[in-house]
């Protein structure tokens, strides 16, 4: 058998990207669930500097996210890549506004898939953020994770602009169905 | 029995904000953004053109970054409707400066006046309290508005009322609609110059 690639935990890949949300002075994170992002949910909602908000659809964060620049607050929005087809009208919002929108999102449906039904939306995710709008770096490396995520805040909070992180399954692990 | 009048919408939303204070407001798309530009125009109205069912949302993103100020989120039926589920991410995070005003002429009035799903009864004040919104109500007169503004500009939140208007479509009042000018003018007023360097 293939040695399993996936080498570093989701507890200590997940502490890169809420050590650089933290560095970024991130104050509100809005998230739908998603396994990938179990531990980040966790440590936001455990942190009393962060405004942790649960949303019934990803484009709700989209919008809220939206607000809380217009308040003087930095937030993120986690998702899944199967709400990244949720969002895309609300993407107009920060298009047009020159929004900072800083997403993170774990993919599904790539490298090594076994539920079909998340391989349309995981497949197009990057193409389909790219067309509405947004600056998307992927990232299947543990170790570049950390620099990643703060550069990309860099560059929505202090150039305005609309930025994913997609992290891949190379990264995450993909997980097995049998 | 015949339903009582329904109010004039412009007529409501400046009874809604003549004493708004330093009240910051969200407006959604549409006739509500209309309305408010016409009634009370200031650079803390954060004009939405677009992006239909974001108009709670972006309200809740702003209460929850300005606790201290009262959010007013000035919507329509049809906008309200595409982000239902807004209500119930609201209800959770219980923000206690956030009142949402819905403008239920139950129609779609910037598309050629095709009946909402309000017009079959769908109730928003009851969807919301069902989510668990603190305060909600259904406003048909202008006796029942006068005494309901204490609960909008601070009554504890979440608060939505909605307030049945005539499906009529009053002279439009455009306000500027260029995006990041919308974001950067109420950003400065509300934040400083800083905030928009």
């Amino acid at each position: 058998m293939t040695p399993d690639p996936v080498n570093v935990p989701q507890s200590v890949w997940s502490q890169y990207i809420y050590q650089a949300l933290k560095q970024a002075n991130v104050g509100q994170v809005a998230y739908v669930p998603d396994a990938g992002h179990k531990s980040l949910i966790e440590s936001c909602h455990a942190d009393s500097a962060i405004t942790t908000v649960a949303l019934t659809t990803e484009e709700e964060g989209v919008a809220m996210s939206a607000g809380a620049w217009l308040g003087g607050v930095r937030a993120a929005v986690l998702m899944q890549s199967s709400g990244v087809g949720n969002c895309i009208n609300m993407l107009s919002l920060a298009e047009e506004c020159r929004f900072p929108l800083l997403m993170i999102v774990t993919m599904r449906g790539e490298w090594g898939e076994t539920n079909p039904w998340q391989v349309p939306m995981g497949h197009t995710s990057a193409r389909v953020l790219e067309l509405a709008g947004m600056i998307v770096y992927q990232v299947d490396d543990a170790a570049r994770l950390g620099a990643e995520v703060e550069m990309a805040a860099q560059m929505a909070f202090v150039s305005n602009r609309a930025v994913a992180v997609l992290i891949g399954q190379r990264l995450i692990g993909a997980k097995r169905f049998e | 029995m015949a339903p009582p009048p329904a109010l004039e919408r412009r007529e409501a939303v400046a009874a809604l904000l003549a004493g708004r204070g330093d009240a910051l407001v969200v407006t959604g798309l549409g006739s509500p953004t209309w309305d408010v530009a016409a009634t009370s125009e200031s650079p803390l109205n954060f004009y939405l053109w677009g992006a239909m069912g974001g108009a709670a949302m972006v309200g809740l993103g702003l209460a929850l970054a300005q606790p201290s100020r009262r959010v007013i989120v000035i919507t329509g039926d049809g906008e309200l409707l595409m982000g239902l589920g807004s209500l119930a991410t609201i209800a959770a995070a219980r923000p206690a400066n956030l009142a949402i005003a819905v403008l239920d002429n139950e129609h779609y009035g910037e598309t050629g006046m095709q009946a909402s799903h309000t017009a079959c009864g769908v109730d928003l004040a009851g969807m919301a309290a069902a989510a668990g919104f603190p305060s909600t109500l259904t406003l048909t007169s202008a006796s029942q508005l006068s005494h309901w503004l204490p609960v909008l500009q601070s009554g504890s939140g979440p608060v939505l009322g909605v307030i049945k208007v005539a499906a009529t479509q009053p002279p439009l009042t455009v306000p500027a609609r260029d995006g990041t000018y919308i974001k950067n003018r109420f950003r400065e007023a509300l934040l400083g110059p800083k905030a928009v360097l």
